[in-house]
């Protein structure tokens, strides 16, 4: 082998926010609409009833773990594929400080986990 | 026009491009839900975290939805609706699947993901509504 034909791979952190990214593009697709639909407008449109949203019964929802790893994972996918998402249309709108762009969205993505994991577990 | 290492460069118009062809509209707004599922994510984990400060917090932040943000919800709704959309339009091209050596057609991969969306949806009423 001639040396000069050798490529020069290198570590990058592109595989691990674009997996993220569609990961998270899948999970939101099935799951955010009817989510908004039942915490934000089943109740101000009359079709649930808001009792069933009492702090007693989120607290009975949650007391499962599964259910708890389900909303962090549910919650936790949307914000970085929209984190990721967002960095991309910046761009598209003409900002060209990607660097500037990517860590005030992976900060607030980073900051938002923090805080739901902490409000879920601790 | 201008020019780079001798190279034409065609001249676009770097903030307002995609006003210039109808086309370029839908595919702004499919990128701009991702702001829409990001707030409606911040709402949530803001939900969770008053959750945790005790019954009066958690319910000022359902009054507070339910009300002040009811129109803004809606929007949130539109836009993360569109999402799903133009996310299973878009899966023949993303995840071409075979079977017994035969392209499955696209219309049956968008299909079965629309289906399995409004399934999803009725599992999440449904397990709230029973307490899982």
């Amino acid at each position: 082998m001639n040396s000069t034909n050798q490529k020069n791979y290198h570590a990058s952190h592109k595989p691990v926010i674009w997996s993220l990214f569609a990961a998270g593009g899948t999970v939101t697709a099935l799951l955010l609409p009817a989510l908004i639909m039942l915490m934000a407008l089943a109740v101000p449109l009359g079709l649930m009833s808001a009792d069933l949203f009492s702090y007693a019964r989120i607290q009975d929802l949650l007391s499962n773990p599964l259910v708890k790893l389900a909303v962090f994972g549910i919650i936790f996918l949307s914000l970085w594929h929209a984190a990721h998402r967002m960095r991309c249309t910046m761009h598209d709108f003409g900002v060209r400080a990607d660097g500037v762009v990517a860590i005030l969205f992976y900060g607030v993505a980073s900051v938002m986990s923090l805080i739901l994991a902490v409000a879920l577990f601790f | 026009m201008k020019q780079y290492n001798g190279h034409f460069i065609r001249p676009a118009d770097k903030y307002a491009w995609y006003l210039k062809k109808p086309r370029y509209i839908p595919y702004m707004l499919r990128e701009l839900s991702s702001l829409f599922v990001g707030l409606f994510s911040c709402i949530l984990v803001w939900g969770l975290y008053q959750h945790s400060q005790g019954e009066v917090a958690f319910n000022a932040w359902t009054q507070l939805i339910w009300n002040q943000l009811f129109w803004l919800n809606l929007l949130i709704f539109v836009f993360a609706f569109y999402h799903s959309y133009s996310w299973f339009m878009v899966t023949p091209k993303a995840m071409p699947i075979k079977f017994k050596g035969k392209r499955v057609s696209g219309v049956t991969i968008i299909g079965a993901h629309m289906l399995l969306w409004l399934i999803a949806s009725v599992v999440v009423f449904t397990l709230f509504v029973i307490g899982a």
